[in-house]
């Protein structure tokens, strides 16, 4: 006795496995790139308690870390076109990763700059540096080394949450493989290709995060 | 220009008439953290070429003194003057005095993701938007007078605490300031290195650089003052010159405070 593995069914198969895959990392991509640049603006106004838009990245940031995902796309594809605002399923997904990977960005990006110590920041002014530029040459550089392995880890966190676009309809992977065991009750073959499938994106990116990870504590920063 | 009219420049003895002209002049300042008062009423006038030594007790206020010339902290009430302009206005733009004011800190504060080098050019390049190759020779006429050329590319952590505190001097001295701020620059440091900071400041007193130093090295300020200034419980208790204060202090508090380096 004992399963036998369909084999037929995961080679027949893979080719759409690969294509979600395709979509999973477009997604994250995107996503990621927003949410870091959301996350910085967050950090930055929030770290030189710059008035007004200081209290609303925090109001944004509660928000955004306090409902779920699925939360946040219904009401981007099902709520907002009630108001006459409608988004094609991408860019909606996008907008839904981005709102949501902006405040766990600027929460690391905070950790980073805060890790700063005063010192560093009063000897860029005693040369005569500006606010934007004690950021840029300073704050920043320094703020991403300590920040790094919990930027990473959003990543990884980001690219995972892309498993419940389907109520956007998209074809990610999780819903292809619901929609293969639906169609086919080969459930095994199907899960077994999710697994692989998210492990395949996933593994290179925490190795290569950890690599990262290891070249910026070895770049030894602190006096 | 030229090396040689770089380190020309660099290297001049400022002329002897400039002496005596008031640099900086401080009336009735008054500091305070959250209504406790740190600095009560001082009043100090330092003119140009002159090294003032700033001696007194953990806690009275030399170090915040210092910190208000170069507007790192906030005052409550006076004046401070340099060269005439009133620095303590609203209006006052300090990313411009504060090339004119060098200071040096206690803990280095050298920018550890970059070189030595880099570290000095930052400020003559995106601050002063000097040429490259025109900071570089100046960087390097002052790396050499302190022994830290071949230094220049290394990481701040590479560096021994002696070196780091002589390659944060050169940072502030490669801006050209008219005056130059010592915040307890040996007090961390191992003892066979202080020396070696110590004679970067001497050397830099007899090239008639103006000079605030606070410092707990009674030899030093002795060797190098041309005042000093004691300092107790937020006030200017005696300036005099090194010769009457070390001999003769006039009050009881300078006196107790002396006698604590007698052994």
């Amino acid at each position: 006795m004992g399963y036998m593995v369909d084999t037929a069914f995961i080679v027949k198969f893979t080719p759409l496995y690969i294509e979600a895959m395709g979509l999973v990392l477009e997604l994250c991509f995107f996503g990621v790139l927003f949410s870091l640049i959301i996350g910085l603006f967050c950090a930055i106004v929030r770290y030189y308690r710059i008035p007004v838009l200081r209290s609303a990245a925090g109001v944004y940031i509660e928000l955004s870390r306090n409902t779920p995902l699925v939360i946040q796309l219904f009401f981007l594809y099902f709520g907002l076109p009630r108001v006459g605002i409608t988004f094609d399923s991408f860019t909606c997904a996008v907008t839904g990763l981005s709102f949501l990977g902006g405040s766990y960005m600027a929460e690391a990006f905070r950790g980073g700059l805060e890790a700063i110590g005063r010192g560093q920041i009063e000897s860029g002014l005693s040369i005569g540096l500006s606010r934007s530029q004690l950021v840029r040459y300073v704050a920043l550089p320094q703020a991403l080394a300590v920040a790094a392995p919990a930027l990473g880890a959003n990543v990884i966190f980001l690219l995972k949450e892309t498993s419940v676009v389907s109520i956007v309809a998209l074809a990610d992977l999780m819903s292809l493989a619901k929609d293969l065991i639906g169609l086919y009750y080969k459930t095994n073959e199907a899960l077994l290709m999710l697994v692989a499938g998210y492990l395949i994106l996933l593994l290179p990116l925490s190795g290569l995060f950890r690599f990262a990870e290891r070249r910026l504590r070895y770049a030894g920063f602190g006096n | 220009m030229t090396d040689t009219m770089i380190l020309d420049r660099l290297n001049a003895v400022k002329p002897a008439e400039e002496r005596g002209a008031p640099l900086l002049e401080i009336s009735h300042l008054r500091k305070e953290y959250d209504g406790v008062p740190a600095l009560r009423d001082i009043s100090l006038r330092i003119d140009k070429q002159e090294v003032v030594v700033v001696l007194g007790p953990s806690g009275c206020g030399k170090s915040t003194l210092l910190r208000c010339m170069n507007g790192l902290e906030r005052i409550q009430a006076g004046e401070i003057l340099l060269d005439g302009g009133v620095l303590t206005t609203e209006k006052t733009d300090w990313r411009l005095i504060r090339q004119k004011i060098g200071m040096v800190f206690q803990s280095y504060e050298l920018f550890p993701h970059m070189t030595v080098l880099e570290n000095i050019l930052l400020g003559p390049l995106k601050v002063q938007k000097r040429k490259r190759k025109e900071a570089e020779t100046a960087a390097r006429v002052l790396l050499e007078r302190v022994g830290l050329y071949e230094k220049r590319t290394a990481f701040p952590r590479q560096l021994s605490g002696g070196q780091k505190q002589r390659a944060a001097i050169i940072r502030a001295l490669v801006m050209e300031p008219e005056i130059m701020l010592f915040d307890e620059i040996t007090a961390a440091l191992d003892p066979e290195m202080v020396r070696e900071v110590l004679d970067v400041m001497l050397e830099l007193a007899r090239s008639r650089m103006t000079m605030v130093i606070v410092t707990h090295e009674m030899q030093f300020a002795k060797a190098a003052a041309d005042r000093i200034v004691f300092m107790d419980e937020g006030e200017v208790v005696e300036d005099s010159p090194p010769g009457d204060f070390f001999v003769k202090p006039k009050t009881e508090r300078a006196r107790r405070f002396l006698n604590i380096f007698q052994f």
